[in-house]
């Protein structure tokens, strides 16, 4: 486990949300969560389901996390508390989905990953994508210990080498190998239509499905 | 288990309507698929099968729009089988019309309707009826509650911001029994746990994916959730995909095939990646399809029984372009070895 991370926050209570929260937990982490609004809405929620979280509002979550990880719908990113994310490592593992998010011509552009979108949001955050390509019951039932030879990948893109590095040891202790695959710009690669989104394979099939994807219209 | 416990078990059938081919491997129109699921309706019905459930879906790969239609059919010329939606897409629809067909659907069937209310895992509906997706959370917030004042009965008052206000509007036909059995359909939402548990409607968990038994804290939650807002925790219930035949050889060939081309199919709008067949293997090994012959099947479903406790369990078969002759085959399988063997292997110590 890192040593500088302690503590993740996590800024969403839905399916994905609850299931890293889970996986958090279990790795040793101390985890906060926070849905939309009033934490008292979750806080029965995530009594049940992750025993030992604790329900806070994202901005007191942002504030008390050594590394943030954004699960709401992408499409309201703009809610996200950006003061209080300021100079924060953060995970981005949201994805733009028509069905939730509704038509977002700012979020599909093809010239712009969506993380990139976020990162220019959240200009003083440091943000890197992770956790966004896998299903969340596969992310549930996919962990395996370090060294297991049927261990999953999980695909980290991001701008800076320190920060890839700091989220990519906790891909590792959260159960998954991770690969690094570029900048956030190359995020769009793990995106819905990209080459891996909705694939749990072994981090080697995952790079190879990334270099030899070809994008057939 | 106790043999009481064993006999309040239900068994289903669910379908979306999926298109199945001919001998030939030609695909049946929407007409010839909708007259498929009676014919199945009818023998799951004779073989003693609890529930059949059809789900709405708007798009070319599912036959059914109109699910409670398609049970009124099914409703005059069957006798016992329980007759529900699954699911009905409420934000989409209009709660008092709801209320309206499905009891008209309970008069028509001797009081066998049965609604599923859900959210829906497809969104073709919002602008078809001309829904904004941004509502979407509002939508069913809104429409959910107008439905459980619907239930009781007795004129309506009630105001939104969704739908027009309601000042003592009084619903008909009225039920026989005087509640329409009501349910709500969830893929796994926490919050959709907790509404289904604020309204005390009884729930049924759609597993599609993953092992069942990470479901279990969440039916702790739906426990916990309605003894805090004093509402009836109800037994749960669960649906997941699956096929029967007579090996599981068989049983895999004939389902990969179509679960693919339904998977693919569906994943192409969505950004998936195709499916593989070392996945497939692994969900019908490990996770949620519950694809084999008589027995692995029935060993399958009575592990996830045990594991969650539930008290209903519905298959949903025929997913993807399957023959028609393979998919009425299954239905005959399920009702006829599946499920009393499910029962067999319940009882045993």
């Amino acid at each position: 486990m890192s040593e500088s991370i302690k503590t993740i926050g996590i800024i969403g209570a839905g399916k994905v949300s609850i299931v890293l929260a889970q996986l958090a937990i279990k790795a040793g982490y101390k985890v906060l969560i926070a849905g939309s609004g009033d934490p008292q809405k979750i806080a029965l929620t995530v009594s049940v389901l992750v025993p030992g979280a604790e329900a806070l509002t994202s901005a007191e979550v942002a504030e008390q996390s050594d590394l943030v990880i954004l699960a709401i719908p992408l499409g309201r990113y703009k809610e996200l508390p950006k003061h209080e994310l300021k100079g924060r490592l953060v995970i981005d593992a949201m994805n733009y989905w028509w069905e939730i998010d509704g038509d977002r011509p700012d979020l599909t552009g093809s010239d712009i990953s969506s993380s990139e979108v976020v990162q220019q949001f959240l200009s003083e955050a440091r943000v890197v994508k992770a956790f966004n390509h896998i299903g969340y019951h596969d992310l549930h039932n996919e962990t395996r210990p370090i060294g297991s030879p049927d261990r999953k990948g999980i695909a980290i893109a991001g701008d800076n080498s320190e920060d890839v590095k700091e989220v990519a040891e906790v891909v590792n202790t959260l159960g998954f190998d991770p690969l690094v695959i570029g900048k956030l710009s190359d995020g769009s690669k793990l995106q819905p239509g990209g080459a891996v989104f909705g694939s749990h394979v072994n981090a080697e099939t995952l790079k190879q499905m990334i270099d030899n994807f070809v994008i057939i219209e | 288990m106790t043999d009481k416990e064993i006999a309040k078990i239900q068994f289903g059938l669910d379908s979306f309507g999926d298109i199945p081919v001919d001998e030939d491997g030609k695909l049946f129109t929407h007409a010839e698929a909708i007259r498929q699921v009676v014919k199945e309706a009818v023998l799951a019905d004779k073989l003693g099968i609890d529930v059949i459930a059809l789900g709405e879906h708007h798009r070319p790969d599912f036959s059914i729009s109109s699910p409670e239609t398609v049970l009124a059919g099914i409703a005059t010329v069957t006798k016992n089988i329980k007759l529900a939606s699954g699911v009905t897409v409420l934000s989409s629809d209009d709660p008092v019309r709801v209320f309206e067909r499905f009891s008209t659907l309970d008069a028509l069937s001797n009081g066998r309707a049965q609604v599923i209310l859900g959210r829906g895992s497809f969104t073709e509906s919002f602008p078809l009826f001309g829904y904004e997706m941004t509502d979407y959370e509002t939508l069913f917030e809104e429409k959910i509650e107008l439905f459980s004042k619907l239930l009781k009965e007795e004129p309506v008052t009630w105001e939104g911001t969704m739908r027009a206000p309601l000042v003592d509007a009084d619903v008909f036909p009225k039920t026989e029994s005087g509640h329409l059995q009501t349910m709500v359909g969830v893929g796994g939402s926490p919050q959709s746990v907790v509404r289904a548990a604020h309204y005390g409607f009884p729930l049924m968990l759609a597993i599609i994916g993953g092992s069942p038994d990470r479901f279990v804290p969440y039916i702790d939650l739906y426990k916990r959730a309605a003894k805090e807002f004093g509402t009836e925790a109800h037994p749960v219930g669960m649906h997941s995909p699956g096929f029967i035949a007579d090996t599981d050889k068989e049983a895999r060939d004939i389902a990969w095939p179509a679960h693919k081309a339904n998977f693919d199919r569906i994943g192409k709008t969505r950004g998936w990646t195709p499916m593989k067949r070392d996945h497939f293997i692994d969900e019908v090994e490990n996770g949620s399809l519950y694809i084999g012959s008589v027995e692995t099947v029935a060993q399958k479903i009575a592990k996830a029984i045990k594991t969650l406790k539930v008290e209903r369990f519905d298959l949903v078969y025929g997913g993807g372009p399957m023959a028609a002759s393979a998919r009425l085959k299954m239905v005959q399988l399920y009702g006829e070895k599946v499920i009393p063997r499910v029962r067999e292997i319940l009882a045993e110590k």
